[in-house]
């Protein structure tokens, strides 16, 4: 059985850390380093529950590095470091003790091409329970993150079929039904619908909307109009002279996108940005 | 990258407007001085020329739009254009109550007015001026200039009680008088509105700057 987050014993309260309950992850003075170079420094931000929150800036700017964070990817990079801490539900997940492969199975992630494995559309949904010796009905988990995923009724079908013959935003939806099956709390979204058409990307959108009502969603987009669609805050980070990204400012969609506070963020959505 | 030629269109569109609004001012001073000199040559003139402040209202809208659609604008560049869009349309109207009032003096034919325009042109004066003064704080951004526009309604408002006061008085003392008085009546009651439509603009040059939608002083009428 995959464990849920509420049964886990693994990751620990942060001392002193106090967290609300509104927020299911946040950065403290959150620095990443690739070797010498810092990539991102002194991140402060916090992700609400049931929350979409964008992360918007120019190439470079570390939004992939700071998204990559929230689910320890980055261990995953040679001679990456991480300064400060991650907070997800009062735990630290750069606490020591804290098992990255679990903290991946609580925090997904949904990557900018479709990346289905060369198996059938039920192996790759079933693949992370396996991994995680799921005991319950395999069938029934398959077709529930099918469901979710608003991919069932065009593939209950074809279950057995590889997973490649899947057109590119039916391919970047069983990814996301690939990473609800393992129960996550949080998704994190690298430029999920760059490779994908417009009407493809719409039903992706579509799919945001309704996954929020039960999971928290980190989107990483260069569609200023996409991150205005589907979330509810943004953050907006820009890179600085020392070449790390910075956050400029984070708040409300709404606000960000019709009446920024800060004149770099003016300049990038209105692409005066140079 | 800067955007040169979004960057022109949107100037071009404000200077559009801006025209607009000059070509509905000089409508509504024609419209009164046709009104007062009885001038029906004039007043025509008024009606024939607010079909070019119509099409002009129209072409500014049809920019916004392709502008809109065609350039995807956020923040400051969204607020200019859904600013110009609302303005084109305050604009517009005032083009129609210049053009009530132009029609209000062909109706009256030969009668002479009940009694001389005074109030009524100070009206003019002063709707005219806050029309002046809402598109002065659009071009400079300019919030406490699109209070004062709204400051200045008061005094429209008083003087519409003043003539509507005058004329009632007329009308319960020779009812013979009510058709006469009548037509004062629409006349003040049309730079009124002006005077509504100007504060609106001013409402919209607060959007512009600060992005939030406020309601000014409602007028009393």
């Amino acid at each position: 059985m995959v464990q849920s987050q509420q049964e886990s014993e693994t990751l620990e309260p942060v001392a002193g850390q106090s967290q609300s309950d509104e927020n299911v992850l946040a950065a403290r003075n959150l620095s990443v380093w690739y070797g010498n170079f810092r990539a991102v420094r002194d991140i402060n931000l916090d992700v609400k529950r049931n929350s979409v929150l964008a992360l918007i800036g120019p190439s470079g700017c570390g939004k992939s590095t700071l998204l990559r964070c929230f689910n320890r990817m980055n261990d995953l990079v040679l001679n990456s470091r991480v300064e400060g801490q991650i907070i997800y539900n009062g735990t630290d997940l750069y606490a020591p003790s804290t098992d990255s492969t679990e903290v991946r199975a609580r925090v997904g992630m949904v990557f900018q091409k479709p990346n289905p494995f060369p198996k059938t559309i039920f192996e790759n949904v079933a693949f992370g329970l396996r991994v995680n010796g799921f005991k319950g009905n395999l069938q029934e988990a398959v077709e529930r993150s099918l469901r979710q995923s608003a991919l069932w009724e065009e593939v209950k079908d074809r279950l057995n079929s590889s997973a490649l013959e899947l057109s590119g935003g039916q391919q970047q939806r069983l990814c996301i039904a690939r990473a609800l099956a393992v129960e996550p709390e949080v998704i994190l979204m690298d430029e999920p619908c760059s490779a994908l058409d417009p009407v493809a990307t719409l039903a992706i959108e579509d799919l945001i909307r309704q996954l929020v009502a039960k999971y928290t969603i980190i989107i990483v987009t260069h569609n200023m109009q996409q991150a205005a669609r589907v979330s509810h805050e943004t953050a907006f980070l820009m890179v600085g002279e020392d070449r790390a990204g910075y956050l400029v400012e984070m708040d409300a969609t709404d606000k960000i996108f019709t009446n920024p506070s800060h004149e770099q963020t003016e300049a990038y959505i209105t692409g005066r940005f140079s | 990258m800067p955007r040169v030629d979004f960057e022109r269109d949107l100037r071009q569109l404000q200077d559009d407007l801006l025209f607009l609004g000059s070509m509905v001012e000089k409508a509504i001073a024609k419209a009164l001085d046709a009104l007062k000199r009885r001038d029906f040559s004039a007043s025509q003139e008024v009606l024939e020329e607010d079909n070019i402040i119509d099409r002009k209202r129209f072409e500014i809208e049809e920019k916004c739009i392709d502008l809109i659609a065609t350039q995807q604008p956020l923040a400051r560049d969204l607020r200019i254009l859904i600013t110009v869009l609302h303005v084109a349309v305050e604009l517009e109207r005032m083009g129609d109550y210049a053009e009530g009032i132009a029609k209000i003096s062909l109706n009256m034919g030969d009668e002479a007015p009940l009694k001389p325009l005074i109030d009524i042109p100070r009206m003019g004066e002063l709707a005219a001026k806050m029309l002046r003064q809402s598109l002065d704080a659009f071009v400079n951004r300019d919030i406490v200039g699109a209070h004062s526009v709204s400051e200045a309604d008061d005094e429209v408002d008083a003087l519409y009680e003043q003539v509507y006061r005058e004329l009632l008085t007329f009308m319960i003392e020779d009812p013979s008088k009510v058709k006469r008085a009548t037509y004062l009546l629409w006349v003040s009651h049309d730079l009124e509105r002006i005077a509504d439509r100007a504060t609106n603009i001013a409402e919209r040059v607060v959007y512009l700057v600060t992005g939030k939608l406020v309601e000014m002083k409602t007028s009393k009428y």
